[in-house]
């Protein structure tokens, strides 16, 4: 029965999602690695078809009525996307291919011309290699040092701990907002204010966290905030970074190209205003377009709404999931505390049999380490299992994974 | 559209998950002559096989790491094949697996394959091969770097 109570009915709600309907190796298909991505709701597969059908044409270059027409649709996707995480202004959001390629402008747009050595950049044990390695690359260029706090036995970041790192030398703190290996929610706002005692900036890894939280940046106070449209039921290659406009004037380009000048000469050149002034090249135009759509159709559904329905599906999962002996289950014990993941263990098989034989009977979820090599060495494991929820997951499908792991156990399980 | 469903008894055969649960030929080789570190980044499997040759033969073959049942039965099986065999029989054992992973049908029935036959199943699905190949892919490449360290002993001799 759906479950009324979370203002969401999946079961209705799935008919918009036309990958959902079909069969995987004989069964219905049980799509779990939302955290990978999510699949794409009709309205936004319609307004990139309509893009491209009426509107295509390059922005901000022509004359024309295309073009006028492709620049106010990408424009007014802008103030979309801004308005999803309640950013004060729309020329404050610039695009980006996803989160990954808005960390890398911060690490190097803002990092080359500011980080000296000796400079100490903080993230955590459990970030994406997303980021990590921008963070790394940008140490190698500018000898600054990069350090990290751990986290508890329950996966939750280690505070005490973020208060012992931070010191007058620590000149970046880069989190993620939510796990997604293994769901912890990070508090953000406490992190930003720690950080500020030092004077530090704060750049927050959204990916995880804007598809599934209510996100406002301005009472997170952070002072960048990436995110990424495939991720909320929008187009792949979309992304955006939220930035304080004073950081953002004072930084220089990330790339150079058409769209992000002012004047250019052969030897020098003024760049655009922000937010064109990290927009070289043709951007995803039909993507941001996309993107807009996604968060129209997100909105209908409702940002409360979608977070009761994934912490009612992640309560169910690890309570079916808690009852069997032979599964362990890493991260907080609280489903409140986390996004809707749920990350496990079977006893005796490796994670890619157990997506391998889920696979079989048509169960999409993620083996392997989710681009987190430092979390699966401090949780002791080389690889995971993680089955992840979006809006249009039900609880029977979570219970068709369950018995499907009993197929796992019938195999592997220390028994046989 | 429809493809074939993969069949999942085809691939975890008690002989496979015998060797998963049992590795054979599992630990350090001690004086060994070659050993390569494999790595499978997408997935986070790794091995060290290690050689011992001796006269053009493999006197020896062991390996340390950690994957799936695939990767670790392949493995097990694959250094019990090696031990004794000549450096061309391992040559060719790399050549017929790889071929049976590619889903020839002769190389399934290729008696030298030993028990590894029993891994042919995997070729249909195309996300393990590189799990069943893992073994195959460091033994080539320890095969490799023994014969260019040859080649650096002759010219340094001539």
């Amino acid at each position: 029965m759906p479950r009324t109570v979370t203002g969401i009915d999946p079961t209705v709600l799935r008919e918009e999602f036309p990958a959902l309907h079909q069969v995987v190796n004989g069964d219905p298909l049980v799509y779990l690695d939302n955290a990978a991505t999510t699949q794409k709701p009709r309205a936004v597969l319609d307004a990139l078809r309509h893009f491209y059908e009426h509107d295509n044409a390059n922005v901000h270059r022509g004359i024309h009525e295309l073009s006028r027409r492709a620049t106010d649709a990408f424009e007014a996707a802008r103030i979309r996307v801004a308005s999803w995480v309640n950013a004060p202004n729309a020329s404050e959001v610039v695009w980006t291919r996803g989160t990954t390629e808005g960390i890398n402008l911060v690490a190097y747009a803002w990092g080359l011309s500011n980080l000296r050595k000796g400079d100490e950049i903080v993230v955590s044990v459990m970030e994406h290699h997303s980021n990590l390695i921008p963070w790394q690359l940008v140490c190698g260029h500018t000898g600054a040092r990069l350090r990290h706090v751990d986290i508890d036995d329950q996966g939750r970041l280690r505070l005490d701990q973020l208060e012992d790192v931070l010191s007058d030398r620590t000149r970046i703190v880069s989190i993620g907002h939510v796990s997604n290996s293994i769901g912890t929610i990070n508090p953000v706002r406490e992190i930003v204010d720690l950080a500020k005692t030092v004077g530090a900036l704060t750049v927050v890894d959204g990916a995880q966290g804007a598809p599934h939280l209510p996100v406002d940046v301005q009472a997170l106070g952070c002072d960048f905030y990436a995110f990424s449209g495939h991720k909320m039921c929008g187009p792949t290659g979309i992304g955006a970074l939220w930035g304080k406009r004073e950081l953002l004037d004072s930084m220089e380009p990330y790339q150079g190209g058409g769209e992000m000048i002012s004047v250019v000469r052969l030897e020098e050149s003024t760049w655009a205003e922000v937010p064109h002034k990290f927009e070289a090249g043709t951007p995803n135009i039909a993507g941001a377009v996309g993107f807009a759509a996604a968060v129209d159709y997100l909105e209908d559904v409702g940002r409360d709404a979608i977070r009761r329905h994934e912490v009612e599906l992640t309560r169910h999962a690890m309570d079916r999931l808690g009852e069997l002996p032979w599964i362990r289950i890493f991260g907080p014990p609280e489903p409140e505390a986390r996004s809707g993941v749920v990350a496990f263990e079977v006893e005796g098989a490796h994670p890619h049999d157990v997506a391998t034989i889920l696979d079989s009977e048509g169960i999409a979820i993620r083996a392997g380490h989710h681009c987190t090599q430092p979390l699966m060495r401090r949780l002791g494991v080389s690889a995971t299992s993680r089955a992840s929820f979006y809006i249009y997951n039900t609880e029977a499908e979570i219970d068709r994974m369950v018995r499907a792991l009993h197929t796992v156990h019938g195999i592997f399980g220390t028994h046989a | 559209m429809t493809h074939p469903e993969p069949q999942l008894a085809s691939i975890y055969q008690d002989v496979i998950l015998d060797h998963y649960r049992k590795p054979r030929n599992k630990g350090e080789l001690p004086n060994a002559s070659v050993e390569v570190h494999m790595l499978n980044p997408s997935c986070g499997d790794e091995v060290l096989l290690q050689l011992k040759l001796a006269d053009d033969r493999v006197e020896d073959a062991k390996f340390v790491g950690q994957g799936c049942s695939i990767s670790m039965a392949s493995l097990s099986m694959m250094t019990g094949l090696l031990k004794g065999a000549s450096i061309g029989e391992a040559r060719g054992l790399v050549e017929r697996m790889k071929a049976m992973m590619h889903g020839d049908a002769d190389a399934a029935k290729d008696r030298t394959l030993g028990n590894l036959r029993a891994l042919a199943g995997v070729s249909q699905f195309p996300v393990r091969i590189k799990c069943a190949l893992l073994g195959f892919n460091a033994l080539e490449e320890a095969l490799a770097k023994s014969s260019n360290s040859d080649q650096n002993v002759d010219s340094r001799n001539e």
